[in-house]
């Protein structure tokens, strides 16, 4: 089931991205870039990632392509107007995309995942052992404790409930990677949020939203009725 | 979700990648070259979720692919000013024209 | 409690094995393909049903507002199956496009919008437990698929080839990506106060009296709801703001090109967005599937009790066992459905009366509410629910005015799982609590446990 709905989504998001290519009127490429887009969202929710995946619908789906579109609406001065490409430009773009293609997903295979992800989910374990180890926590009350907070209806973090560790993440805490782990001496551990990015990106927002009301605003010219 | 490797994310990622940059270069419609750019940065973000999930990177990868998020439609906005911009001055948004600056 | 009614759970209930004549059909398929199809069919029968008897309200309302009796033939006294019989019409007409069309674009538009409605009513609990998709971020991705409904009328108007259309189209677009932001905002506020995203958690925390409903929590969160309340008119297009279909200048605006079961598409989605919104509403402010009255509640309680015994024995006498606890707390949860379809119908009405009663407003005006009034009305009032605790507990020394339970107090203890999984019953969490007290006297452990703790046995006491 999993796997059909992987394959199913993966192929939606690769066919309309070439789609999106191949296409030369833009509203079109706007249509196709939005399945693209929305299928990438639910591969999100298969990666356990609901909060990024509602993010993606909310702000390039539902924001940035209605804005992508209304930029259209705003520029086009005759109805589908198409500015085409030559087909010598297809052909070379193409012949340097199945290579730059190529390039990508041969690095992409050549690389051992799976032994990396062993290696890794062993280091985790001993961690998560030493962990145990230090609290005389077992094994069975971390299952038990799992089941009941399933059993009650809301859903355990690894279903990919990230909203609440995202939020704190963002404010500078991690729960999700101090709760329950130690340093070498049996102190808190504490690791770095994201505090300082969020509210960079946060004033980053701010001035984009005024520099592209700056930028947009109506200019009254002359110049306009002779053009 | 079993037998789904992280290779297969990362090759529907790379597919998308590769789809954006090809817009961005052939696209002559200015707000083609932007829907390019959202690929390539979609493609980005479905690596750096997959590696939160089948990685050690833990919520990081989410996080990074939420700052891409903002930061993309951050792009899309300031492109899409000057684009309208460009468009009240020119009457067109080919990008092909815009070579004042060639002198 | 039965693990059926829980609700990511009818895939586990189908695999744990079912009743005996279900469980031969089950078998059939797979359980997640079960579950799909039954999650399915229930949110299309409450995507379905409701815009059936809206657009039916919608005529009876408009009719007597406007001293006329609406429609009273069809289906009876008073023209019950009205809507019905302009679905049959609209199946009978003629599937135009015209030749000015971007065919391919008009002919799906109609179909993301009401997608994107649809899909919406996923992640809206309709009782404790009674919810398709339940998610912690579910508000946040409920607002973010609805949001995608903008993108197929925009497409319609551009796609149509028409100037009336482009101009609806345009307008709906302009309109819709600025009432976002208060929309966006405003809905934040009842999160803010429950501390969760999670549309039942939030709903479940406004148990008990009238007091506890999010609306009367401080005077922030009161006049938030009206805000909200007007950008949900907003945002589903309905009058004053239904400039995008402006029938006295713009013909039909986006969906002047349109015919027979496209053309009804829209309005299926327009409908049932607006008893979406409206239920969204009313979880967030007007208490979910809680009367409000305690006294409600213990009526409905016994009510469901009796059903349940009633319903109960008479299985038994068929020789199916069936738990009377179980079906009491399915009776229980259907009242309390009832209760939130009866509060978000009392806010469509009031939608249908503003828009009989209110002169549609021009673009411009349309664009000036949002952004000169609606949006900093919206940030004070989000900053104001953000400091009216902190005030009060400067002030008071508690987070509330009046000295009933305040909301934070009755945090569910499930919300606290994230911070440390503990078992739901209160022994589980007093001997989780004296785990982790433990925990601390021979090993340092986090503050955060401890603060999740004292949180959990407070609860649950």
């Amino acid at each position: 089931m999993g796997a059909f709905l992987f394959y199913l989504y993966a192929i939606i998001a690769c066919g309309a991205a070439i789609a999106v290519v191949l296409n030369q009127n833009v509203v079109r490429m706007a249509f196709w870039l939005v399945v693209s887009l929305s299928s990438v969202s639910f591969l999100f929710f298969m990666l356990d990632a609901d909060f990024v995946g509602a993010t993606q619908l909310l702000i390039y789906v539902g924001g940035t392509v209605v804005l992508l579109i209304f930029g259209v609406m705003l520029t086009s001065s005759g109805p589908y107007k198409t500015i085409k490409s030559s087909p010598a430009e297809l052909v070379q773009s193409c012949i340097i995309g199945l290579a730059f293609l190529a390039l990508i997903s041969s690095t992409v295979f050549s690389v051992d995942w799976e032994a990396n992800e062993r290696r890794l989910a062993e280091f985790e374990h001993e961690a998560a052992h030493i962990h145990d180890h230090e609290h005389g926590v077992g094994h069975a009350d971390h299952h038990h404790r799992e089941d009941h907070s399933v059993a009650y209806g809301y859903n355990a973090e690894k279903e990919g409930n990230t909203t609440r560790s995202l939020g704190t993440a963002l404010l500078g805490v991690r729960f999700d990677k101090d709760l329950g782990t130690t340093g070498h001496h049996g102190e808190a551990k504490l690791s770095t949020g994201y505090l300082l990015p969020f509210e960079i990106v946060s004033v980053h927002l701010l001035v984009v939203l005024i520099g592209a009301a700056y930028l947009a605003r109506a200019k009254r010219r002359v110049e306009i009725q002779d053009a | 979700m079993d037998g789904i490797s992280l290779n297969l994310f990362l090759g529907v990622g790379a597919l998308l990648f590769v789809c954006g940059v090809l817009c961005m270069t052939t696209k002559r419609n200015a707000i083609g070259v932007l829907m390019g750019v959202e690929l390539v940065l979609n493609g980005a973000n479905i690596n750096l979720v997959a590696f939160s999930k089948y990685g050690t990177l833990g919520l990081d990868g989410q996080i990074m692919s939420l700052f891409v998020i903002v930061l993309a439609a951050a792009e899309a906005a300031v492109a899409l000013a000057i684009v309208l911009s460009f468009y009240n001055n020119h009457r067109t948004v080919d990008v092909d024209q815009a070579s004042e600056l060639n002198g | 409690m039965n693990s059926f009614l829980l609700a990511t759970t009818i895939e586990n209930w189908i695999e744990g094995g079912s009743i005996w004549p279900l469980d031969l059909i089950f078998s059939l398929a797979p359980a997640g393909v079960w579950a799909a199809i039954i999650h399915t069919a229930l949110v299309g029968a409450f995507f379905g049903l409701p815009a059936g008897v809206l657009i039916w309200a919608e005529r009876k309302v408009a009719g007597r507002i406007q001293d006329r009796l609406g429609p009273t033939r069809v289906g009876g006294r008073f023209g019950w199956l009205q809507t019905l019989a302009d679905g049959a019409k609209l199946i009978q007409k003629e599937d135009l496009a015209p030749d000015a069309a971007d065919k391919m674009l008009f002919r799906l538009a109609p179909y993301i919008v009401v997608v994107s409605s649809f899909a919406a009513f996923m992640f809206l609990p309709f009782s404790e437990g009674l919810v398709a998709v339940a998610m912690d971020a579910g508000l946040f991705i409920a607002l973010a698929v609805l949001s995608i409904e903008v993108l197929g009328i925009v497409l319609a108007g551009y796609a149509s080839g028409s100037k009336w259309s482009l101009f609806g189209g345009m307008r709906e677009a302009a309109q819709m990506v600025s009432y976002e932001v208060p929309l966006g905002i405003t809905a934040v506020i009842p999160v803010v106060v429950a501390g969760s995203l999670n549309l039942g958690e939030i709903a479940q925390i406004q148990s008990g009296g009238i007091q506890n409903w999010i609306i009367f929590h401080n005077p922030f969160t009161f006049f938030a709801f009206f805000v909200f309340f007007t950008v949900t008119l907003a945002s589903n297009k309905r009058a004053p703001f239904d400039l995008a279909e402006a029938e006295s200048e713009l013909v039909g605006g986006f969906h002047t090109e349109y015919s027979g079961m496209r053309w009804s598409f829209f309005f299926l989605a327009e409908y049932a967005s607006m008893f979406f919104v409206s239920a969204l509403g009313a979880i967030l402010f007007l208490g979910g599937w809680w009367t409000g009255v305690p006294v409600f509640e213990s009526l409905f309680e016994s009510i469901a009790g009796t059903l349940a015994w009633i319903l109960g024995g008479t299985l038994s006498l068929l020789g199916v066992s069936a738990s009377s606890d179980y079906l009491a707390i399915c009776f229980g949860r259907m009242i309390g459905m009832t209760v939130l379809l009866a509060k978000a119908g009392l806010l469509v009405v009031v939608q249908i009366w503003i828009r009989w009663t209110l002169p549609r407003l021009r673009i411009e005006q349309v664009m000036t509410t949002c952004l000169k009034y609606l949006v900093p009305m919206s940030c004070f009032l989000f900053l104001g629910t953000v400091l009216w605790p902190l005030v009060l507990m400067t002030a008071l020394g508690r987070t509330s005015l009046v000295d009933w339970d305040s909301v934070g107090e009755r945090v569910p203890i499930p919300q606290q799982t994230v911070v440390a999984p503990v078992k739901p019953d209160t022994e589980a969490a007093d001997e989780e609590a004296e785990n982790i007290s433990d925990e601390l006297n021979d090993d340092s452990v986090t503050q955060l446990d401890v603060v999740s703790a004292n949180a959990v046995s407070g609860g649950s006491e």
